[in-house]
């Protein structure tokens, strides 16, 4: 098992240069020598995955090569992406946020209840719910971090905590026949010929951009990446941990409450049971893109291509037809263990050049 | 009375015992048990039989959590169980000289033995990914829970399979010297754990594992087999739960039975008092969370409250468990309750 690695890394860092040039802190990465290639080396593996899937889609599926097609992936994934930014930022820092798919169907409830039972307008509760899901991430954040609670069991009770707040709500689904969200709803901008973008794919496409400069250019994301090397060693640092840790779950939450934006837009309806799962996905996502769960390592680029990735296995087997929908979960399990080994090789092979 | 309540198992009994009374004062006939048809019937009896999955799992997780180590992977294992032992079994009605007879498409221990066995292996994998592999625990269950449901559902072709074989609906519906089934089924794995956990070093070698698994394998202790071992009884123990699960509605739903099981198992083995740190366990107070779970559940239900309200008051009771085990909580709570006494008192 150990011999492996050395086997393989050199052949495909010969294979890759291109595909390693994409990620963007390639300076970072030059400075600390060749170690941190093989660390990209899932992401690489993604990207290559991506490639090699859109390739076998376009060559047995007429129809899937267009340009629409792939702008879908973004058009249908983009809460996913959206709430993907976030929970990076929070692997990134060694946690863990498992109520964001419950955060984004309080989002939608709230918004529905508000906007047609109370007659709000979407200008007055977009704000609204965007700074309730900042403060519901505070919080845990606050709980974590000050009373050294475990993040995985403090989210869960926050994940029980919104869906049962929606169910409280209502407990059925209250469609929206707002004139605002049916407008932004169907807004499409046309790219180019025959080539459209929805709002919420390009909000996510916002959030993905800004995600990248604070991961990779400002103070906190710097900070982020440190506690999630070593919190110790941070703390040793000066770097203001507990501060940047409730703000890494403050972002997670409000990222939750901007992809229920954008969901309340994909659905136009409200409902406690939207986006059941849905931290699994994010987290798959997450993974797949080469972020290591135990933190310090991985690109907010990379969570960009795991998103697409999940995106083009759904894409494949609906064009396909005929194979149900469950194996999409069977192959993204699948894609969670290779990945998961993926991750492991990488974490050894580190601590062997460290002793 | 000190000796009493630091007992661990002090504070779960209670809870037990203050939702029993707020349950009896809600409804008069609460203790009540008859006897009919050669069955006791009541609403504890109701309470017993329904924890009795939740309080099975939990037995698994307990063990698994006191290893350091979580399964969220039981749901759907639950699920997998469920549809195997549905599909194998099937049922049909078919007339025999005359007279309608049921028929199995497999013979029915064979089918039980194979959900079970299928369980089985699902904990075995993930013990294997978390000893051997050495994936962290939430992930490498995480893995079996995303594909589980798949599996499942592949299982059941996506629908929801009927069963049609009474002898099956015994397991999860019947009776046996006037009590439900199950509970023999509960008493009968907790009693066989908690001689496999006293009587032999098990009990030593898993809690060594969960206060330091370094220490414990210096010291010794085959950790990763004992590992793996735990992670499949988790699955055997989620096997058994869903076989129960399946019996009782007589049906197989892959896409939701045993949904959001791993949670109210996790629950339950935090109630009960079992760290989630690892290291200390108690399997008895895990079947008493299981049990404030149901309670919980029949309260919300019997005093007219509408059930949505059960997440948000499982909410409110993980997290005010999880802030009472937190030591820097109870630090902070002291250096309050102490402040101000101190200033009146200068």
């Amino acid at each position: 098992m150990s011999a492996l690695p050395q086997m393989t890394t050199p052949s495909i860092e010969r294979a890759e240069p291109p595909k390693l040039q994409v990620v963007p802190p390639a300076p970072a990465s030059q400075r600390r020598g060749p170690r941190l290639r093989a660390e990209q080396l899932p992401l690489a593996l993604t990207i290559l995955l991506f490639g090699v899937m859109a390739a076998y889609g376009s060559v047995a599926y007429t129809g899937f090569f267009s340009a629409q097609v792939f702008l879908n992936l973004l058009i249908d994934n983009a809460f996913l992406l959206i709430v993907a930014v976030g929970m990076t930022f929070v692997i990134l820092a060694g946690g863990i946020d498992l109520s964001v798919g419950s955060v984004i169907a309080l989002t939608t409830m709230v918004e529905a209840t508000l906007v047609e039972r109370h007659g709000w307008s979407a200008t007055a509760v977009i704000p609204l719910v965007l700074a309730m899901g900042l403060v519901f991430g505070t919080v845990q954040g606050f709980l974590i971090q000050r009373f050294r609670l475990q993040p995985f069991i403090v989210t869960l009770a926050g994940m029980f905590l919104a869906r049962g707040l929606c169910y409280l709500i209502s407990i059925d689904s209250i469609s929206m026949a707002d004139e605002t969200f049916g407008e932004i709803s169907q807004a499409r901008f046309s790219l180019w010929e025959g080539a459209s973008l929805s709002v919420g794919a390009i909000i996510a496409l916002v959030v993905v951009a800004v995600g990248l400069f604070v991961a990779h250019g400002t103070a906190f994301g710097r900070t982020v990446y440190a506690i999630g090397g070593s919190e110790h060693s941070a703390l040793l640092m000066g770097l203001p941990v507990a501060r940047t840790t409730v703000q890494v779950y403050a972002l997670s939450g409000f990222c939750s409450a901007l992809a229920g934006v954008v969901f309340s837009f994909y659905m136009l309806s409200g409902y406690g049971l939207h986006a059941t799962g849905l931290e699994l996905d994010t987290i798959a996502a997450v993974v797949i893109g080469g972020t290591l769960l135990s933190g310090g390592v991985g690109h907010v680029a990379g969570t960009l291509f795991g998103v697409l990735t999940l995106g083009i296995i759904q894409t494949l087997i609906s064009f396909d037809g005929t194979l149900s929908s469950w194996w999409t979960r069977i192959v993204i399990g699948a894609l969670l263990f290779v990945f998961c080994l993926l991750q492991r090789l990488f974490e050894g092979r580190r601590g062997h050049a460290v002793s | 009375m000190k000796r009493l309540t630091s007992h661990r198992l002090f504070w779960p009994l209670v809870t037990l015992v203050l939702l029993l009374a707020i349950n009896a004062s809600f409804n008069p006939g609460f203790w009540q048990l008859r006897w009919r048809d050669g069955h006791l019937y009541g609403s504890i009896i109701d309470i017993l039989n329904r924890a009795a999955p939740l309080a099975i799992v939990s037995l698994g997780m307990t063990l698994v959590i006191a290893t350091r180590g979580i399964d969220i992977s039981v749901g759907a294992v639950v699920a997998i169980s469920a549809a195997v032992a549905a599909w194998m079994i099937g049922g049909q009605l078919v007339m025999q000289d005359g007279a309608p007879v049921y028929l199995s498409r497999f013979p029915m221990g064979l089918a039980l033995a194979c959900a079970m066995g299928v369980a089985l292996l699902c904990g075995l994998w993930n013990g294997v990914l978390v000893a051997g592999a050495g994936i962290q625990p939430i992930i490498a269950t995480l893995i079996l829970m995303v594909a589980g449901r798949g599996v499942a559902q592949l299982v059941t072709g996506g629908q929801i399979i009927t069963v049609y074989y009474p002898p099956f609906f015994f397991l999860g519906g019947g009776f046996l010297f006037g009590l439900p089934f199950a509970l023999f089924v509960v008493a009968a794995i907790w009693l066989v754990l908690q001689l496999a956990l006293t009587r032999t070093a098990l009990g030593l070698f898993i809690q060594a594992i969960g206060v330091n698994p370094a220490a414990a394998r210096l010291a010794g202790v085959r950790q990763r087999l004992i590992t793996v071992c735990v992670y499949g009884f988790c699955g055997l123990a989620a096997g058994v739960a869903g076989l129960l699960l399946s019996s009782n509605v007589k049906s197989a739903d892959g896409n939701n039975a045993g949904q959001l099981m791993e949670l109210d198992a996790i629950l339950a083995v935090t109630l009960g008092g079992t760290l989630l740190t690892g290291g200390r366990f108690t399997l008895a107070g895990s079947v008493i969370g299981a049990l404030i779970i149901q309670t919980l559940t029949s309260t919300i239900y019997s005093i007219g409250v509408p059930p949505e309200v059960n997440l948000v008051v499982k909410a409110a009771v993980v997290f005010v468990v999880m802030l009472l085990q937190s030591p820097d909580f109870r630090t902070w709570l002291r250096s309050i309750a102490v402040r101000p006494a101190a200033r009146s008192a200068a």
